[in-house]
């Protein structure tokens, strides 16, 4: 009852003024529209987004018809937080820039953290390669050709210590993107922060930890679905517990946007996963807003402006409904969906690089306009490799002109009210919550990715988008269209270069002289307690930091679970 | 010794991914996009071994390996395959790469004896025209030398 007398309080257009508009919206479909159309015919007979949402020629406060202002906006700080969940938004303070960096050795890394840091970057988010992200040591079959590619190798603690040589781990935050082996990872640095005196409550950061987006889309799976989550609600219920700054989850987006699916399924695929480790957590007699506050959230930004700004504003609303309405969370905090942005690197081409530049400056835009809490902007040579120092510079420039020169920083939420943009932004939501209504129906997330659901969706997606760029539907400048005669020329851009197979030699043998250093009689009955604790399904956590601090290497310790909780191998399909 | 493939009509293509690069996107799509054009196609899944990517393609005889890389490990790779084709007495079988691979490795992937390298924004129709062109060369070379 309550709610319907507020409803008609808030509502944005009603009476006399909406009847007007909508005499006047038809007059002017009728006496104006035709003979434009007829002299200067639209371009496409259907416009869509890129995730295929057709849109209006128009949108006007008959677009927002039974908008209540309240119910769906309201103010910034409150719920349902769709105009951001800071009341003064980047007026206080700008969002952090979160390089995602990592390549080689330890030591490259630290050199280019430290550049960073330089160049005014305000977070660091660490980069891994290959093998570190699946859990093996660089001497392993497996890791032979990759170490330190696509990220820094980091088998040890001795590595960790390494990369934050000269920076105190007290005065930064660093986010980890590392999913199966989030409990190694997690340990290192905090025995790093322990070795620099820095105590648990000073510590600041993310793992990304979310497993069940490996299987839809990073495939950097280690256990089998149910083992995973299992291992990743260890971090989430110990950190929770222990460290009051560290954020022990990023529910991913990006990946699954990246591997090729709409900006609908990705918004509702991401809100899906949280709401299995919502109820995972509180399976285990957690109380919601005990842990919900330390949720956080990580998304892509595309190219189409837009839809990207509506989905962010979707994705808060949605988020602070589920966890109020579904879940019963009492303070604000636990509604708060706060989020890291990345530019799109499928969005990135080799094809004439350096407009990537520009590609990736309009995406960062949006993801500002969305109300980001963090950003990555992609370099415009990531296409071709890890980006030089020339090329982070660059991306990292570009959230300092739009943070500093645009003025779009100064207002919070300026593009609340657009009949556009609030259209869209309930469009989205409503597609969002069909997808998540289906999901739910299957038994929750777990049980979707089990039977593949959100697999098959996401190929479909990329498939789908190729054969439009394929039949011209889609344009992508330089690509398939304004193509430039002798362009290789402008491909050969000046790339990071080090010496991959010295990295590999580097590191092969360090891991090595740490196995033959240590205390083995401490290392190996910290091994053998981890695997009788993860036998008796007790949270691994502590036992992971104690085998950490007797010297185990990542792939020791992944050995040692790996043993308890088996392995996962997708079907190769497709 | 004489392969069914040579009296093969379909052209039989193996998309493999090899070592831990999970980024499957395009090897998905290409794989889908060829069965589409008429192709016989094999998909090896994730995290092979250059030694299990071999042991299928000897095993389903076809015509054609196609390698999917997004890690930057593509050299390493190609000389490795190349040689245990070799090894295994397969080294008819055409190697073709894709994916994010820098313009300059191009000539060195090809110099290892890789057939074609095909880079981020290439058509799926260019992709056929060129295998079909490289199965076809492949066939009058094996009838001249019989």
């Amino acid at each position: 009852m309550k709610l319907i007398e507020r409803e008609k309080m808030t509502e944005l257009y009603r009476g006399e003024a909406k009847e007007e508009i909508e005499r006047s919206l038809r007059r002017w479909e009728q006496e104006v529209l035709p003979e434009w159309l007829s002299r200067m015919p639209e371009r496409e007979k259907e416009f869509v987004t890129l995730s295929g949402v057709p849109l209006n020629r128009l949108y006007t406060p008959l677009d927002l018809k039974d908008h209540d202002y309240m119910q769906k906006l309201g103010f910034p700080g409150e719920y349902p937080f769709t105009r951001g969940i800071h009341a003064t938004m980047y007026r206080a303070r700008i969002w952090t820039m979160r390089m995602f960096s990592g390549y080689g050795g330890p030591e490259e890394t630290n050199e280019r953290l430290k550049m960073l840091i330089r160049a005014g970057e305000t977070g660091l988010s660490l980069a891994f390669d290959n093998p570190t992200l699946v859990g093996v040591d660089p001497d392993d079959p497996l890791a032979e050709g990759s170490v330190g590619i696509v990220g820094v190798s980091v088998p040890t603690l001795l590595d960790m210590e390494v990369i934050f040589r000269d920076i105190n781990l007290g005065e930064v935050t660093t986010n980890m993107t590392i999913n199966p082996p989030a409990p190694v990872l997690l340990s290192f640095y905090l025995a790093v922060a322990e070795k620099q005196g820095v105590p648990y409550d000073k510590i600041g950061g993310t793992t990304q930890n979310d497993p069940l987006k490996e299987f839809i889309a990073q495939k950097t799976y280690v256990f089998p679905p149910e083992a995973a989550v299992k291992i990743a609600v260890d971090v989430m219920e110990w950190s929770v517990k222990n460290l009051p700054k560290w954020n022990p989850v990023s529910i991913s987006g990006y990946h699954i946007r990246e591997a090729g699916a709409t900006a609908v399924q990705e918004l509702s695929f991401t809100l899906a996963d949280g709401i299995e480790y919502v109820r995972q957590l509180m399976a285990r007699g957690m109380d919601v807003d005990e842990f919900a506050p330390r949720l956080s959230f990580f998304f892509d930004s595309h190219i189409n402006f837009f839809e990207e700004i509506a989905k962010f504003r979707a994705a808060r609303r949605m988020w602070a409904k589920i966890m109020k309405e579904w879940f019963g969370a009492k303070k604000p905090r636990s509604m708060w969906m706060r989020f890291h942005v990345q530019t799109a690197g499928c969005s990135l081409y080799p094809q004439q690089p350096w407009i990537n530049i520009v590609r990736t400056a309009i995406e960062a835009l949006a993801a500002v306009l969305g109300g980001c809490q963090s950003l990555h902007t992609n370099s415009f040579d990531e296409p071709f490799r890890v980006p030089s120092e020339f090329a982070a510079k660059i991306a990292l420039r570009t959230q300092q002109i739009i943070a500093y020169e645009t003025g779009v920083a100064d207002v919070v939420d300026p593009l609340g009210g657009s009949y556009f943009v609030e259209w869209l932004t309930d469009e989205i939501e409503e597609r969002a919550w069909k997808y998540i209504d289906k999901i739910e129906k299957m038994g929750g997330m777990l049980e979707a990715v089990k039977k593949g659901f959100p697999q098959r969706e996401v190929e479909e997606a990329a498939y789908k988008f190729q054969k439009e760029v394929e039949e011209g539907k889609r344009i992508i400048v330089g690509v398939n269209a304004f193509r430039e005669e002798g362009e290789e020329d402008v491909r050969r851009v000046p790339l990071l270069e080090f010496n991959q197979e010295e990295v590999e030699r580097r590191q092969v043998e360090r891991v090595r002289r740490v196995r033959a250093s240590r205390d083995q009689e401490r290392w190996k009955r910290a091994l053998d307690e981890l695997e009788r604790a993860a036998e008796r399904g007790e949270n691994v956590m502590p036992y992971v930091l104690n085998a950490v601090k007797a010297h185990a290497t990542l792939g020791e310790i992944m050995a040692t679970l790996k043993r308890v909780y088996g392995t996962y191998a997708e079907p190769p399909y497709f | 010794m004489q392969s069914r493939r040579t009296s093969r009509i379909r052209i039989k293509v193996l998309v493999a991914k090899v070592g831990l690069d999970g980024h499957d996107r395009g090897a998905k799509v290409v794989a889908r996009a060829l069965r589409d054009a008429g192709f016989e196609v094999v998909y090896t899944g994730l995290r092979q071994t250059i030694d299990q990517v071999v042991a299928a393609a000897i095993q389903e005889d076809v015509d054609i390996i196609g390698i999917n890389q997004h890690e930057g490990s593509h050299i390493h790779i190609a000389r490795k395959l190349m040689q245990k084709l070799k090894e295994a007495g397969a080294e008819d079988i055409a190697v073709v790469m894709g994916g994010s691979i820098p313009l300059v490795d191009v000539e060195p992937l090809k110099a290892l004896g890789v057939k074609e390298v095909f880079l981020p924004g290439t058509p799926i129709a260019e992709i056929v025209r060129r295998l079909e062109e490289i199965v076809k060369g492949g066939q009058i070379a094996s009838e001249a030398e019989a």
